[in-house]
């Protein structure tokens, strides 16, 4: 496995100290969800975060993209600092199906940039871009209860792509789908990930996902999360799903495995 | 039409014919009731003969008046109870017995404030719409998935932009079943009134006919009710099941 | 805020959630007395009686024996149609839910039924039942028989068909299957049409009373209408608002329970 070269990197996005503790609600004490924690993303590198059920992946991702406040710490994203929105550059894709219902394919993925102002013509361009790029050509017209569930998600992601974000931040989108449509999710994420050149962050609870996509995987830790390694998984930025008959990728979930398991059954309850 | 409908239309037909037959073999005397052919007949002419030009206007007109305003304000005030959970909370217990509370008997206290107008009438047709729109709207509201309303703040939206362009549509379904409910209400409402207490309208001339025994101009008036509150039925009931395919798919 | 922070304002919440419901609700009730008394002020007495001299007439009425008499009948009504509408319609309703075509076939014209103003039906009523208290009945009847069926055919066919499966794979007899099985499952939305129909079983019985009857409570809030006593129509409307609430409760309680449970 040859090392990425570190020399190029140049910090995109980052958390330095940055805690989660959600209010006691309704006589149940407070829960702390998340960290003390740091990452920094750099610049066009594939990210992804594993760890055992409810160890705060999905809070440090609403953390990083504005949609929560952390307790304390601070984020900041292209130099300037997170604070309670948004900011633009930041696109994100749920693990819930998001699509609107009442929508077509089409308008669903025409809907931030109506938002964001942008002309007809330009919309239109992009818009067909993007459902094009995503295999929903055919189905541009159609509403989300006539697709299947991986489609609904590639409407999603086509939605997100076509602000042209420079973060893309995903919160387990292919936790709803079947084996094999994940690892073709996970081909079209690769190739959108090499098309846009955009810095990637990506939820799972699938350690063989993490494994195949990524540049480097965060194991996280049992609640209150914080990250026990940082795995370098050495692909090349030119891979797919095939990777998954290379020798080195057993190796590489078995150790991912190995740095998960003790915190898995603490998540779980387990008593040994 | 599907199988099903062919064979609800079929079962209507003929209670109808059924009906007819009993009234005109003199099973069900003309004292009790007058054959269907002969209410819609009773009807055509009351129409021809231009008698029923006014109170029909005065009743459509009341009812759309109460169900606009009970639409439109069971909205926003289901939004404004959806924002204020502990305040929703002790509201519900009165929101779900409200319909036991008969409120045409307020219709004097109605008279004093707002004087011998339609306005009475009007406020006692919104009072029985409106809170079949408030609970509807809160039943929405809460069935919102969370994941669209973040999709909003990932465009960036303010709390207007995301009432009208994700609250709304995603609430639709539920808010048409309070629009639905406003207009039976709305329905209900009026007539009621206007069956007791006002000296005007559709209702009243029932009431009228009925204490002159005056069965043939009861019953067409009554038939022009029924039908007319079951073709509004029946528009916005297809209307709403053209919407749902869309959104349900082929499920 | 650090995490002692948080502590803090969570030691500082009141202990018991109940406690605050009830007094949020009393609190709503004091808000909404309030604003009575405000629209008295703002309407003058003749329009609107005040809360305490509505209670005042309330009790005055109460001590008088002429009055109840006219409960009784009102209840009496009330109780019959009750019976009628709840047990026919879940008779009905769970007959339709179990039959899957029939409850296709009958869901809209229910719903259409369900739409109508049934007050212009009342003569038909009249000229069938003739004036007294079974007209009352019927009128009360068919206002709450339509909801009470339309939920009762709703719940049946709405049971998982996983939890039939499974009665069947564990070969409950019928009856075991209906005792352990359909009435559990089938409960909560039931006892959802039993409230709303109660609610409209008492509007009809109460507009049956005020158009064409000697006795009850309907026709004491119409012979009131007649001689604009403000004070007898409040007192009234006071008295059946706090029943209508009082019986509501306890049923919505009772669903709430049972629809968490499920």
């Amino acid at each position: 496995m040859p090392a990425a070269p570190k020399t190029m990197r140049e910090t995109h996005a980052s958390v330095a100290g940055v805690t989660r503790i959600f209010p006691a609600v309704g006589g149940q004490p407070p829960v702390h969800a998340l960290g003390p924690l740091d990452l920094d993303l750099a610049k066009g590198e594939f990210f992804a975060v594993v760890g055992p059920s409810g160890c705060g992946k999905s809070t440090l991702l609403e953390v990083l993209a504005g949609l929560s406040a952390p307790t304390e710490g601070t984020v900041t994203f292209e130099g300037r600092p997170v604070a309670g929105q948004v900011p633009d550059g930041v696109g994100v894709v749920f693990q819930e199906d998001a699509s609107f219902p009442w929508l077509t394919v089409w308008d669903n993925v025409a809907f931030g940039l109506r938002r964001a102002g942008f002309e007809a013509a330009e919309i239109k361009r992009r818009v067909d871009y993007a459902v094009g790029f995503m295999g929903l050509a055919d189905f541009a017209q159609a509403y989300p209860a006539q697709l299947s569930g991986g489609m609904r998600q590639r409407v999603c992601i086509a939605r997100t792509l076509v602000l042209q974000p420079r973060l893309i931040l995903l919160d387990e989108p292919f936790g709803a789908l079947d084996q094999q449509t994940r690892l073709l999710m996970g081909d079209e994420l690769l190739r959108l990930w090499r098309e846009t050149g955009a810095t990637v962050l990506l939820i799972t609870h699938a350690l063989d996902e993490a494994a195949m996509l990524s540049d480097r995987v965060g194991a996280m830790s049992a609640r209150p999360g914080r990250f026990i390694d940082l795995v370098e998984t050495g692909w090349p930025r030119d891979r797919d799903s095939r990777i998954v008959s290379d020798e080195s990728f057993g190796r590489l979930t078995g150790h991912l495995w190995s740095l998960l398991r003790e915190e898995s059954m603490k998540a779980s309850g387990h008593k040994r | 039409m599907s199988r099903v409908g062919w064979i609800r239309l079929a079962i209507v037909l003929g209670a109808v014919g059924l009906l007819e037959l009993l009234c005109q073999t003199g099973v069900i005397k003309t004292m009790t009731m007058i054959p269907p052919s002969r209410m819609a007949v009773e009807l055509w002419k009351m129409a021809e003969s231009g008698k029923l030009g006014a109170p029909v206007a005065k009743t459509l007109s009341n009812v759309l008046a109460a169900f606009v305003l009970s639409v439109a304000l069971g909205f926003i005030a289901g939004l404004l109870i959806h924002s204020l959970p502990r305040f929703r909370r002790a509201l519900d217990p009165l929101l779900a017995s409200y319909y036991a509370v008969p409120f045409f008997v307020f219709y004097p206290v109605l008279i004093v404030i707002f004087g011998m107008s339609d306005l009475p009438i009007i406020i006692i047709g919104f009072l029985f719409g409106v809170v079949a729109m408030i609970i509807n709207t809160l039943n929405g509201l809460d069935r919102i998935p969370p994941v669209l309303l973040k999709v909003g703040r990932m465009n960036r939206m303010g709390s207007l932009q995301t009432a009208l362009l994700i609250k709304l549509p995603s609430a639709a379904p539920y808010l048409f079943t309070g629009v639905k409910l406003a207009v039976a209400y709305s329905f209900i409402g009026v007539i009621a009134s206007e069956f007791i207490l006002s000296g005007a309208g559709i209702g009243y001339d029932i009431a009228y006919a009925y204490n002159n025994f005056d069965n043939r101009t009861m019953y067409a008036l009554m038939l022009f009710i029924l039908t007319t509150v079951t073709a509004v039925n029946m528009a916005l009931y297809i209307w709403e099941q053209r919407m749902l395919k869309r959104r349900m798919g082929g499920r | 805020m650090s995490a002692s922070a948080v502590d803090k304002a969570a030691a500082a919440k009141p202990a018991n959630p109940a406690l605050r419901r009830w007094m949020d609700f009393i609190l709503l009730i004091a808000g909404l007395v309030g604003v009575w008394y405000g629209l008295h002020l703002w309407a003058g007495d003749v329009a609107l009686t005040s809360p305490y001299a509505t209670v005042a007439k309330l009790i005055q009425l109460m001590g008088q024996a002429w009055f109840w008499p006219h409960v009784g009948e009102t209840l009496l009504a009330l109780f019959y149609s009750l019976l009628i509408a709840s047990v026919g319609g879940l008779g009905l309703g769970t007959l339709l839910g179990i039959h899957r075509l029939s409850g296709q076939i009958a869901e809209p014209i229910l719903v259409a039924l369900y739409a109508l103003p049934k007050i212009t039906l009342y003569p038909l009523i009249l000229l069938i039942f003739g004036l007294g208290l079974s007209a009352k009945v019927a009128f009360g009847a068919i206002h709450g028989i339509i909801p009470v069926t339309i939920f009762a055919l709703n719940a049946v066919r709405n049971i998982k068909p996983v939890y039939l499966k499974t009665a069947r794979v564990m070969r409950l007899t019928p009856l075991q299957a209906m005792r352990t099985v359909w009435v559990p499952a089938a409960l909560p939305e039931i006892v959802s049409g039993q409230r709303i129909g109660f609610a409209l079983t008492l509007l009809g019985v109460l507009l049956g009373e005020m158009f064409a009857s000697q006795q009850g409570l309907g026709f004491l809030i119409i012979n009131a209408i007649g001689l604009n006593d403000v004070p007898t129509i409040m007192a009234l409307a006071l008295l059946l608002a706090l029943f209508a609430v009082t019986v509501s409760s306890l049923l919505l309680a009772l669903d709430r329970k049972l629809h968490a449970r499920s």
